[in-house]
């Protein structure tokens, strides 16, 4: 199991799609490695560059319905080979969230109340991810800590590397 | 217990309930395309494992970009060529005979009423109308169905959706669909299943019903489904015959699968579309649906008729009924896409074709094409399409460019008027 967290990237919008995350004029490539450049390319939030704003960057902020639209799980693979490792989101759209969990990444879902504390840590914000205790510690210019649950099933996705894995030992 | 359709097809097709939220199920159908399969196909071979779980339960089609536009879409369809043919996937489907997936799979009769589908596409909801489980899942999620032939789920809950009255005239099933998102919202249907029932769903054409379903995904919906009736039953027959002694057993045979009168439903929504008017999007959500005489006068710069949605051969005949003795704008340029060869050959045959071409559409071959972005009119920056697609999202059709969804119908009167109009107006002045 890889480790979890790192420092936020925080996009303050409900809605995004993977279109945004990445256009389907990519999904020609036919290797993760080569969809590096184009993460967020299309993202309509004022004032975000993606090149700018994605480097260094481990976990992605955002608000309800991140994920949504198409399938492409190129949208993970993205994420993935810009070394986002968690997604941390009000909801998520429900192939975007399978998708996280089957390459072995965390998608995980907090109340509105905690994520507008963590918008509003101020800084640049410090992510730790305690999966075993289900603990968020986030440290900008204040700090907070958050709990959070995911599905058991997605959980054992997570510990054996993605479902491919899994799968091929249970099924 | 009672069971909606979609806890009996689980119940049938359980696997296992590694936990009591989830449930591995056997798959009936595994779909393959040229975008998604690629990958899944290239990570088997890395890892050893490049098996098929039953080639006869695999089927492939190459939609999205086709034929090859460059180098890169012509190595995604070889990839997908060349496993199909080396683990003998007779179902596959190329350049001559290919469709878009779900338009062209129907066609076939592979999706049949309780089946489980998946197809590393979104808008495989679609296949629902049929009485099917059909979803759509990620590339992992197929790379798993092919080679162990199942799949995991959340076990669903369901929301029954209740549509009444009559449909009127120059109203269809896209504009009910888009009504229904309005009214649930883009993630309202989240890890849920819309039950489409009614009055109004019955007497709808399969074609119209894989409407409906195909854009239950654009409110979260996990799968849109119908119950299959004696018009699932008439359209399949061609494929099953062979299986039942009439049209009639094959309706009670399927009548197995319907929910249970007193089957629990997370949530009840009915929709009376007596009065319902054309609709059509504004901005970038499927939400965000107006009667589309709001939008009178918006200018267009692109016409575009086809896809998953509303490329079917009913699509096309009521496009054809405004287009018919009438030139579109000079403002605007105009593109049909028959969803499949069948949909193409068969208007030909009806001389829809040619209604299109002398009112100055570009007639491509069936592909995904520019619903996507991808090929086949995409937009510049800034530019608009009236279209009968499903995506109204930001880019979606091209950098820049700015989608408003519409019934064929509707997007046809755009041609003609050279900006967004109440297509109802030009249906009464008949044809010129």
């Amino acid at each position: 199991m890889r480790e979890f967290g790192g420092q936020a990237l925080f996009l303050d919008r409900d809605d995004i799609n993977t279109d945004e995350i990445i256009p389907a004029k990519y999904l020609t490539e036919i290797t993760k490695m080569a969809l590096q450049p184009y993460a967020l390319e299309d993202l309509k939030l004022g004032g975000f560059d993606p090149r700018r704003d994605l480097a260094g960057k481990n976990v992605i902020v955002s608000r309800a319905n991140f994920g949504c639209g198409s399938s492409r799980e190129h949208a993970v693979w993205v994420f993935e080979v810009n070394e986002i490792n968690t997604v941390i989101a009000a909801s998520f759209a429900r192939i975007f969230r399978q998708n996280m969990f089957n390459c072995g990444l965390l998608a995980i879902e907090l109340p509105q109340a905690d994520l507008d504390t963590l918008f509003n840590l101020g800084g640049e914000v410090q992510i730790e991810v305690d999966l075993a205790a289900g603990k968020l510690r986030a440290k900008g210019k204040r700090q907070a800590e958050f709990s959070f649950t995911i599905n058991e099933f997605d959980r054992r996705l997570v510990e054996a590397g993605g479902w491919l894995n899994y799968a091929d030992q249970h099924y | 217990m009672p069971q909606t359709i979609v806890e009996k097809i689980f119940a049938a097709h359980r696997r296992d309930t590694p936990t009591p939220e989830n449930i591995i199920l056997d798959l009936d159908v595994v779909m393959c395309h040229e975008i998604t399969t690629p990958i899944a196909i290239t990570d088997l071979e890395a890892r050893g494992l490049d098996r098929v779980f039953d080639p006869d339960k695999i089927k492939a089609v190459i939609d999205h970009v086709t034929p090859a536009k460059d180098s890169k879409t012509a190595t995604q369809g070889k990839i997908l060529r060349d496993w199909a043919r080396r683990h003998k996937i007779r179902d596959f489907f190329d350049i001559g005979q290919n469709g878009v997936c779900h338009a062209l799979f129907p066609e076939k009769g592979f999706i049949r009423p309780g089946y489980t589908v998946i197809m590393g596409d979104s808008h495989t909801c679609t296949h629902g109308a049929f009485g099917a489980f059909a979803a759509g899942v990620g590339t992992t999620d197929l790379e798993v169905g092919i080679l162990k032939g199942v799949c995991s789920f959340r076990l669903p809950k369901t929301f029954r959706v209740t549509i009444e009255g009559e449909l009127p005239t120059g109203v269809y099933a896209k504009d009910v669909i888009l009504k229904i998102i309005k009214e649930i919202t883009v993630n309202g249907a989240t890890d849920r299943v819309l039950e489409f029932v009614g009055p109004v769903v019955e007497a709808m054409s399969m074609e119209a019903r894989m409407t409906l379903c195909n854009m239950a995904i654009e409110a979260g919906a996990t799968c849109g489904i119908c119950l299959p009736d004696r018009t699932t039953a008439e359209y399949l027959w061609p494929f099953i015959q062979e299986q039942y002694d009439s049209i009639e057993a094959a309706v009670t045979d399927f009548a197995r699968w319907h929910s249970d009168p007193d089957a629990v439903y997370e949530r009840e929504l009915t929709f009376d579309v007596s009065g319902l008017v054309p609709q059509a999007t504004y901005g970038f959500k499927p939400d965000e649906v107006k009667d589309i005489a709001e939008m009178e006068g918006t200018p267009v710069d692109q016409i575009y008729i086809g896809s998953c949605t509303n490329g079917r051969i009913e699509d096309l005949r009521e496009a054809a009924r405004v287009l018919k003795d009438r030139k579109i704008s000079e403002q605007v340029r105009a593109i049909l896409v028959p969803a499949t060869p069948k949909v193409y050959a068969q208007a030909l045959d009806e001389g829809l074709i040619k209604v299109f071409m002398e009112a100055g559409f570009c007639i491509t071959n069936p592909t995904c094409g520019a619903c996507l972005g991808m090929s086949n009119g995409v937009l510049a920056d800034g530019e608009i399409c009236a279209s009968t697609t499903n995506r109204n999202f930001n880019g979606r059709m091209g950098k820049g460019g700015i989608v408003h969804l519409m019934s064929p119908l509707s997007a046809a009167a755009a041609a003609v008027a050279g900006h967004i109009t109440d297509p109802r107006k030009m249906l009464a002045m008949g044809a010129k």
